[in-house]
């Protein structure tokens, strides 16, 4: 089950529309919308654009631009793994490895509802390698931590 | 027996477990505080409980370990008591000024915040008047933690004296440097003194609104951030003609940069601008603008409350004041470590650090985030300080030290620096959108044993170092060459034996 709404066009141009009219609302805006429907729908792009007053293409741009902004539905489970340098003087591409073998290949398609992403530093640096999932940090990770994270537990 | 127990909240803290240790202390009918961290990060979850003879502390505790505490009445004799944390030779070694409170107690308390010295330097800002404000950052020698050094005070004086109907104070918490997380610990750990210092700093130069960038990967710094600015509101610490609106970035390392952070709050692509104008005279919306990192803006209340010679005293040569070290990467003991500048990366790698985590010997730390050089074990009595730091071709950066041990391969470091530059590379200007690219082949053909492309390496380093528009291109070849020259063998003919 999704945590996310279902995209829902008319509730999310209400939402928008208690958000201000000026263009630097265009980041809050698009999180806004990722947070309550998971991504960023096509459509959504037209809407912030809308609202604030800028061209469509500059709304597309911010999207592309941000590595957070996604464009279609997550997978339900993300595990965002720090694959920047102190994680990896402690190991972490041997993880980018064992993820793989677990058939979940890191920025590749989610698999069985999963996915590992690369994200550069989670400022758990001295507790690496570290993972963040559903806005939780996690240090020392090793490859049986990683098997569990992948299984959900 | 009723007994106070201190579990920090922070998010290093709960990332090895303190939340199942927090929950299992209440479910025993505990009183629990959520402390931030004391920065002993290897000793995390650190369980302190007070006594009469100050707080004792309980090292690497899990949930399981809850009942025997309990039951043992927190004994000295535990096995995973340390001790009195106050006695701790890490804690003792330090000159806490800016993370002075942090860990100390529940940093959403503004009680508390007021019962440990805060909000002494607002109020010594509002009687001294904002010329002597500024006046006082400048004497007091602080220079931008951020990483480029650059005076905070003349920084400031610049915005005091641009004319403008609205100014900005923007607070740089974008912390995206690999090896640093001093801002999150202290945002999660004492949230009201980068309020205060942004509070100041608004006094100091006419501007009545603050904001707050900050990086998305950091969701625990945001809920006591955001909380924190919910009470300081309602105890009327702001709103007084002064107020400041956290910002979440969306996932981009150059949005530290402080133009492209500047463009991101305006709701673009966070590409970098042309300098000139300066910030802070043409900022957020074209206003006068400060832009400081949160270290230097919460270095602030201590100077005014204890006075800019004070601060000044500390360090040495023109780096003034305390440096905040995080120790990271293959080490055994890592944190964070606040003491005046001038310790050499020996004693911060080998004495706080206990040498590296996996036993084996150090073979390169790397200074200064991402951006910075890598140095080999036999510089590591270069003294922490700006000016030593250049002077041996690295940069001290936002105080970020990352150790590796003797089995990193450093062409593939070299390789890395430039794929990060290549993934976050605004695209603004070709040295760095291009050159990041080339970099890469490059490397590969070098690791491939090709060692004439030596020389278009460092061509391309020469190029990238001279014709960047900012730091993330001009700085990329500091990893990139720093490993060429220090570690040879790794590069070229050489690399083959490396395998």
């Amino acid at each position: 089950m999704s945590a996310f709404a279902v995209w829902d066009e008319g509730e999310a141009r209400a939402l928008l529309a208690g958000m201000g009219r000026g263009q630097d609302k265009v980041l809050p805006m698009l999180q806004a919308l990722q947070a309550r429907y998971g991504f960023v729908h096509a459509a959504a792009v037209g809407l912030v654009a809308a609202a604030v007053n800028v061209s469509r293409a500059e709304v597309h741009g911010v999207v592309t631009f941000y590595h957070d902004f996604r464009t279609a539905p997550p997978p339900a489970r993300v595990i965002r793994l720090c694959r920047a340098e102190a994680c990896q003087a402690v190991g972490c591409e041997a993880l980018v490895a064992e993820a793989a073998r677990l058939g979940v290949a890191v920025d590749g398609p989610p698999a069985g509802g999963v996915a590992v992403e690369t994200v550069y530093c989670l400022g758990n640096c001295a507790l690496g390698p570290a993972a963040l999932v559903g806005g939780e940090l996690v240090g020392l990770l090793d490859a049986d931590g990683l098997r569990a994270l992948v299984a959900g537990a | 027996m009723s007994v106070r127990v201190f579990v920090p909240g922070d998010a290093a803290s709960r990332s090895v477990g303190a939340e199942a240790v927090a929950r299992a202390f209440a479910a025993a009918g505990v009183e629990v505080v959520r402390n931030g961290s004391r920065g002993l990060l290897w000793l995390e979850p650190l369980v302190e409980v007070e006594t009469a003879s100050g707080r004792i502390g309980f090292r690497n505790v899990r949930a399981a370990d809850v009942a025997g505490l309990l039951a043992a009445g927190f004994a000295a004799s535990h096995a995973l008591a340390v001790g009195a944390v106050e006695a701790l030779p890490w804690l003792r070694r330090q000159r806490r000024l800016t993370f002075a409170r942090v860990g100390v107690d529940d940093p959403l308390s503004l009680a508390a915040y007021r019962a440990q010295g805060g909000l002494v330097g607002l109020a010594a800002a509002r009687a001294m008047g904002p010329a002597a404000v500024v006046d006082a950052v400048v004497a007091s020698g602080l220079r931008g933690r951020g990483g480029a050094g650059f005076p905070t005070g003349v920084k400031w004086r610049t915005v005091a004296g641009a004319v403008a109907d609205q100014k900005y104070i923007v607070c740089n918490a974008d912390e995206g440097d690999s090896g640093t997380f001093a801002d999150r610990m202290l945002m999660e750990g004492d949230p009201f003194v980068l309020i205060e210092g942004m509070a100041i700093a608004g006094l100091a130069v006419g501007a009545t609104q603050g904001v707050i960038y900050l990086r998305s990967e950091y969701p625990q710094a945001e809920r006591v951030m955001r909380a924190a600015l919910a009470v300081a509101r309602a105890e009327g610490v702001l709103g007084g003609g002064f107020d400041i609106e956290l910002r979440m970035g969306a996932g981009s390392y150059i949005c530290g940069e402080e133009t492209a952070l500047l463009e991101s709050l305006e709701g673009r692509r966070g590409v970098v601008r042309a300098k000139p104008p300066l910030p802070a005279l043409a900022g957020l919306f074209g206003k006068p603008t400060v832009v400081n990192n949160v270290l230097s803006l919460a270095a602030v209340p201590w100077i005014l409350a204890h006075g800019a010679e004070a601060y000044a005293a500390l360090g040495t040569g023109r780096s003034r004041g305390t440096l905040v070290v995080q120790l990271a990467g293959n080490v055994k003991q890592g944190g964070l470590f606040e003491l005046p500048f001038g310790i050499s990366l020996r004693e911060v790698v080998d004495g706080i650090g206990g040498g590296t985590r996996s036993g084996r010997p150090v073979r390169a730390v790397q200074v200064g985030g991402p951006l910075g050089a890598y140095l080999p074990a036999s510089l590591l009595d270069t003294p922490l300080d700006y000016e030593a730091l250049a002077g041996v071709g690295g940069m001290l950066g936002h105080g970020g030290i990352v150790v590796f041990d003797d089995t990193v391969d450093m062409a593939k470091q070299a390789r890395f620096a430039f794929e990060f530059c290549a993934k976050e590379s605004c695209g603004k200007c070709t040295p760095c959108r291009i050159g990041a690219v080339r970099g890469v082949e490059v490397m590969d053909r070098i690791m491939a044993g090709q060692a004439g492309e030596i020389a278009v390496l460092e061509d391309l380093a020469a190029l990238m170092t001279d014709a960047s528009l900012c730091a993330m291109g001009g700085l990329t070849p500091l990893p990139v060459l720093s490993a060429l020259k220090h570690f040879p063998q790794d590069f070229g003919a050489g690399r083959v034996a490396w395998g």
